[in-house]
């Protein structure tokens, strides 16, 4: 009985790590694109987030340093995204696949000589009172302090985005560029705010992958994750606290792959390794085939570029 | 504020439409000449070993056409869908289709084949990389779900598919259990069409290609249709143009030409099946759909230039010591640059924070 809870205790810890990753960086994507901005390029924000973080915690010693370079190096990513779309008026479409395939390439050129360079897991913070609940509260509440900043910015980033004046008017540039730009609202001042805060929440989400969840470097570590990221933000249509809930069906199907094969199933890897991006159609056609649930709840101006002189 | 503003053309530059790819590339190079400096290397000497070495001898033209292949076959077909506004961006995964069923018959008729089996292969490739692109195409048009995202969580699926193959049922039973097939037979690989080069079928069959891309879209209806969809969807719609058709077309054709790319791969250059078939052509090829202007021909020239940027990195590793990923950053840094000088087709660039047509445009206002 006891044993059965432990293994439930570190299934659930073992998940809410899984799903940290797919938040930070759903989550940055979730204001990116309220702002009207589809930024495809999260995969490759997330690599060069991943990379520069794990070379800025080896260089320091620090992994504080090393989250910090991660958010910075996703930022310069969306800056680069964002000289391209909002101010060169590119396609968005056409500029995050750029953008991703730029960042597959630039992340295994910093790498390469970070490969094989093992880290120290982070140290892990318990929560006082509730990891001493027996059995199960040594797993679930006790973890590295990234995996708690994230779900702190799901209740912060819902708040600001229904009920802070910035957060309305950010929605507001999303929704109607052309009005908020007559109200005197600085659309594309706004929109480069979203998009570096985007990528910064893409670096960390990265970042926690080579600095926790691994913690290495390998090339394409995130394995896809911030397209899945991406696919979270429609299923979460665009709400911070649906999000949530994506990113920890995700981080279990993650973590479920791994236990069906430490359950002993003769399940070929391979097979199992697909659930992720099986799940992520599945739960994608299931949410997208409400029509006017989609219309309703993406931003109206989502991907369309905004030029003042018309 | 800004120093440089950004004037709309009242019609766009048909001149700038030609010379912003040109624009791409020179800056691209001078991008690249930085970076090498910043590397350390000597950034003339490394621009030589990446983009004109391998073009000085008959076997580096010869791979140059090898590598150009299932990049021009893949793009002309994600080109034709880009048009009509269908962004198929797994590409990658149904050259991996087209490899793993066209292999397959390969394999499956190993020690039999006759003057049949090559055909039977194409079909098959192309037949394998139609189906996987349907999965996006039913689930646009049925569920509404996005192709973007499906069609390239599919591609993580083929390649685990591939992987899931090569180590079992597509195995070698001579060989000493590395996961690779046997190497194809003589009836199942693509002739050469150049001696002294490894130039094949599959060359024959891009071109092909392009000829076909464009009498599709210059010259018949459905070119017509696709266009239109693009360029306003609305009007399509008012015109009674079939929209889910269209999706479907343009995937279905999207995805047998990138199946086609990954039988040529495999019955070409490779000639049998590894767990690694793809040095990512159907990503790139988004590139060179993009930097060949969406068109047939253009997408012919794009191809080179990017198997060029293939067979230089590898040739900068060898010779210099690079790292592959360079190859990459070269890429992404193209298609960068193609796209930001895009803006110079519709807009004009003025200097400064007032123009003089702007204050033009005011004083009227205020005679008004």
């Amino acid at each position: 009985m006891n044993v059965d809870l432990v293994v439930v205790g570190s299934v659930i810890a073992a998940m809410l790590t899984a799903a940290t990753p797919l938040l930070f960086a759903a989550l940055g994507e979730v204001v990116t694109e309220r702002s009207g901005v589809l930024n495809l390029g999260v995969e490759g924000m997330m690599l060069v987030g991943a990379v520069c973080g794990f070379a800025a915690t080896v260089g320091s010693g620090s992994v504080v340093v090393g989250v910090i370079a991660a958010a910075a190096a996703g930022a310069g990513m969306a800056l680069l995204f964002g000289v391209l779309t909002l101010s060169l008026l590119t396609n968005q479409v056409a500029t995050g696949l750029a953008l991703t395939l730029f960042g597959v390439g630039l992340s295994a050129l910093i790498g390469q000589g970070f490969v094989g360079i093992p880290l120290p897991k982070p140290p892990a913070f318990a929560i006082p009172l509730l990891s001493d609940i027996p059995v199960i509260g040594p797993g679930v509440f006790e973890h590295d302090a990234l995996v708690y900043l994230g779900l702190l910015a799901v209740p912060a980033l819902a708040w600001f985005l229904t009920r802070s004046r910035a957060g309305l008017v950010l929605r507001a540039v999303g929704e109607n560029h052309a009005a908020a730009h007559a109200l005197g609202y600085k659309v594309i001042r706004i929109r480069y705010m979203a998009v570096l805060f985007g990528g910064a929440m893409s670096g960390v989400g990265g970042g926690y992958m080579s600095l926790a969840y691994t913690p290495m470097w390998a090339e394409g570590i995130t394995a896809g994750r911030g397209w899945i990221a991406l696919a979270l933000v429609v299923f979460a249509t665009w709400r911070p606290e649906r999000v949530l809930v994506g990113a920890w069906l995700f981080g279990g199907v993650t973590i479920a792959q791994l236990h069906v094969q430490g359950l002993g199933f003769a399940v070929p890897s391979q097979l199992l390794s697909m659930l992720p991006y099986i799940a992520t159609i599945v739960v994608l056609v299931a949410i997208s085939r409400d029509v006017a649930r989609i219309r309703l709840n993406a931003p109206a101006c989502l991907g369309k570029i905004f030029h003042p002189g018309g | 504020m800004a120093l440089i503003r950004l004037e709309p053309r009242g019609q766009a530059s048909q001149a700038m439409l030609y010379l912003t790819p040109v624009l791409a590339v020179v800056l691209t190079l001078a991008a690249g000449f930085l970076l090498f400096a910043a590397l350390g290397f000597d950034p003339v000497a490394a621009l030589y070993a990446f983009f004109i070495e391998p073009l000085t001898t008959t076997r580096g033209l010869g791979e140059l056409a090898v590598k150009a292949t299932p990049l021009v076959l893949c793009a002309v077909g994600l080109a034709i869908g880009f048009r009509a506004n269908v962004w198929n961006i797994g590409a990658e995964g149904q050259f991996t289709l087209g490899a793993i069923a066209g292999g397959g018959v390969a394999l499956a008729f190993y020690g039999e084949g006759g003057w049949w089996l090559l055909p039977l292969m194409v079909v098959a490739g192309a037949a394998g990389g139609m189906a996987w692109a349907a999965i996006p195409a039913f689930l646009r048009t049925r569920f509404n779900a996005s192709e973007i995202l499906t069609s390239l969580m599919l591609t993580y699926v083929a390649l685990l598919l591939l992987s899931l193959l090569v180590n079992g049922p597509y195995r070698d039973p001579d060989g000493y259990s590395f996961p690779e097939s046997r190497l194809f037979e003589e009836a199942a690989v693509m002739p050469i069409l150049i001696e002294g080069t490894r130039v094949h079928l599959g060359s024959l069959f891009a071109l092909l290609a392009v000829a076909g891309g464009w009498v599709l879209m210059a010259r018949t209806f459905v070119g017509f249709q696709i266009k239109v969809i693009g360029l306003t969807p609305m009007a399509a719609g008012y015109a009674g143009f079939d929209q889910k058709r269209i999706i479907w077309l343009t995937l279905l054709l999207s995805g047998g030409l990138a199946g086609l790319a990954g039988l040529c791969e495999v019955a070409g250059p490779i000639g049998q099946i590894m767990p690694s078939i793809s040095p990512g052509y159907g990503f790139t090829a988004i590139i060179v759909a993009f930097l060949g202007r969406l068109h047939p021909v253009g997408i012919l020239l794009a191809g080179l230039l990017m198997a060029l940027s293939f067979i230089g990195g590898e040739a900068a590793q060898i010779g210099l010591g690079l790292p592959k990923a360079i190859t990459g950053v070269f890429q992404g840094m193209l298609l960068f640059f193609l796209l930001a000088t895009d803006v110079l087709i519709r807009y004009r660039l003025r200097f400064g924070t007032k123009g003089p047509v702007v204050k033009g445009v005011a004083a009227k206002g205020v005679a008004a």
